[in-house]
């Protein structure tokens, strides 16, 4: 409702726009009229209360909402400028572009280096040397390489739940998309964890753009450029992570972030 | 005080339910040992390596259980090869494509029913579309039945195991961009697998014993057959001739054959349950 008095982060190259989108729950509209642009390279943080609809936007990025019958989405997202909500955009394609890692690590039931391959066999077919390249290149990446390299043939359920994550990271990478979205990816992990994948989203905005969901205020400051404040369904306030957080400009987002609501 | 009372009230509650829970336990459990008990006494005795080498035998004269045992082997695979994977594609469809439209739920419906179907009314079934058609009794129309009680018993596990896998796994494997034939074949399936096996092993115990379709549909044969489109001998059948005669040698050869079909269920069932508990440990 607000985003038109928002300003644009500064405008770097967004990599995303999003114009008028709103989203529905059969008749229940769980985002309303969200105007928005992601800058590319950056890391963009989704922040709010719990329902406000900020994991439901970034699943709106990859048209995860298709798998159930009674959502849709109005409204336009900009990919590289082609509307991504268009009928003929091809969804398999659309999400080669745009990995996801979800709030719970979700290694397939197969080995570590098959966990990798399965998502690069779906596009590329590679000889088994450039494969095993790319799972290293991958597992490399996504720091955890010196941990999984003397059991690629385990298990990838057999590993924690922070490592887990990190194979889940690099099997999103491993297609070489060109952003990624995290799910609240630090929600189910301890301390440590967290800081091994914060310090890891913040050497992957090197190659990727990067949204981020996350129910931690201070990670949002920590390891976003830019953070989107949203209640209700509605973009609050949009900007630099610096300003959102030091001298937001709407009494709510303010009354959020000192945690006298929410 | 009153704290006092509440607590030693809630310890006698808890003794109480504790005791009532331990006798039902105890009242089950004597049936079944009882019943083991019996059969083993019964059984071991009558069991020698006559029993696995020789065919059933005219009243009077030795005999084993061959021909029985083979029959039943043959049939229960063909009824366990022709249910599995029908029973496997339809819970698939149930599980992964059932949300919508009005097939699913009338499918699940009539197959619950079909799950809790007494199983001579599937032998009858048989024995009218089938067995009266070709004019004659056959090992095939015996595993056509067994293959029908297997359907629906493959269907309910399928389903319920790939309703386990959390959804995650399949939204995980989609945001990979995997169609969904693959997130199916090589995601979801392959996370149920264990719970698939178990169900399809279960089917199989229960169709070991089951006599009743096979009354109207192989009936029997006192001779080695390996034809399966003629009447074929099979154990459940013969001991339920074996047991009602008066002769003593055919009531110890029944002997023999319950506990031999009780012994192989049983090893089924703790197969079954090691296969998935290692499974879910392992997860």
């Amino acid at each position: 409702m607000n985003a038109e008095s928002t300003v644009h982060p500064k405008t770097i190259v967004p990599k995303i726009i999003v114009k008028d989108l709103s989203f529905y729950y059969g008749d229940y509209c769980a985002l309303k009229n969200i105007n928005l642009s992601i800058a590319e390279k950056m890391v963009t943080a989704f922040i709010g209360p719990s329902g406000c609809g900020k994991s439901t936007l970034l699943r709106t990025f990859n048209r995860m909402y298709q798998l159930y019958p009674k959502q849709r989405a109005v409204g336009e997202i900009l990919l590289d400028g082609a509307n991504i909500l268009d009928k003929a955009q091809d969804l398999n394609m659309l999400r080669a572009k745009i990995g996801m890692v979800f709030q719970k690590p979700t290694p397939f039931p197969m080995s570590i280096y098959d966990n990798i391959a399965f998502g690069v066999k779906l596009y590329e077919s590679l000889s088994r040397n450039d494969m095993d390249e790319r799972v290293e290149w991958a597992l490399r990446k996504a720091a955890l390489w010196t941990e999984a390299k003397d059991k690629l043939k385990q298990s990838g359920t057999g590993l924690s739940g922070g490592q887990q994550q990190r194979l889940c990271i690099a099997r999103a990478i491993a297609v070489k998309p060109q952003i990624l979205l995290l799910d609240e990816p630090t929600s189910a992990l301890d301390p440590i964890s967290t800081a091994h994948i914060e310090k890891l989203i913040d050497e992957l905005k090197e190659d990727f753009t990067i949204v981020i969901v996350t129910h931690n205020m201070q990670q949002a400051a920590r390891v976003s450029d830019y953070t989107a404040y949203m209640y209700l369904g509605n973009l609050i306030e949009f900007g630099d992570t610096s300003v959102v957080f030091t001298n937001p400009k709407r009494k709510e987002t303010e009354d959020y972030i000192t945690g006298r609501f929410g | 005080m009153t704290m006092l009372n509440l607590y030693t009230r809630r310890r006698i509650v808890n003794a109480l339910g504790l005791v009532i829970s331990v006798l039902a336990m105890a009242f089950g459990l004597f049936w079944l040992c009882w019943i083991l008990w019996t059969l083993l006494e019964h059984g071991l005795p009558a069991l020698t390596a006559v029993v696995f080498t020789q065919m059933t035998p005219p009243p009077g004269s030795d005999g084993g259980l061959l021909n029985a045992i083979a029959g039943s082997l043959a049939m229960t695979l063909v009824g366990t090869l022709i249910g599995t994977p029908i029973g496997i594609l339809a819970g698939t469809y149930l599980a992964e494509f059932g949300q919508r439209g009005w097939l699913a739920p009338v499918t699940r419906f009539i197959n619950d029913v079909l799950l809790s179907a007494p199983s001579i009314v599937i032998g009858l079934f048989v024995y009218e579309v089938y067995v009266i058609r070709v004019k004659h009794f056959s090992g095939w129309a015996g595993a056509l039945a067994l293959s029908i009680i297997v359907i629906p018993i493959v269907i309910r596990t399928t389903e319920n195991m790939l309703r386990l896998v959390p959804t995650t796994l399949r939204e995980a494997a989609a945001a990979l961009g995997a169609p969904q034939w693959k997130i199916i074949n090589f995601i979801t399936l392959r996370a149920a697998r264990a719970g698939i096996i178990t169900g399809v092993m279960l089917a199989i115990a229960r169709i070991s014993g089951e006599t009743a379709p096979l009354l109207f549909t192989a009936l029997n044969n006192q001779f080695w057959s390996s034809d399966m489109d003629q009447p074929m001998a099979n154990l459940p059948v013969v001991i339920f001739q074996f047991a009602m005669s008066p002769y003593e040698d055919w009531q110890k050869l029944a002997w023999a054959g319950a506990l031999l079909i009780t012994l192989s269920v049983l090893t089924l069932n703790i197969l079954a349950r090691v296969l998935f508990r290692q499974k879910s440990a392992s997860h």
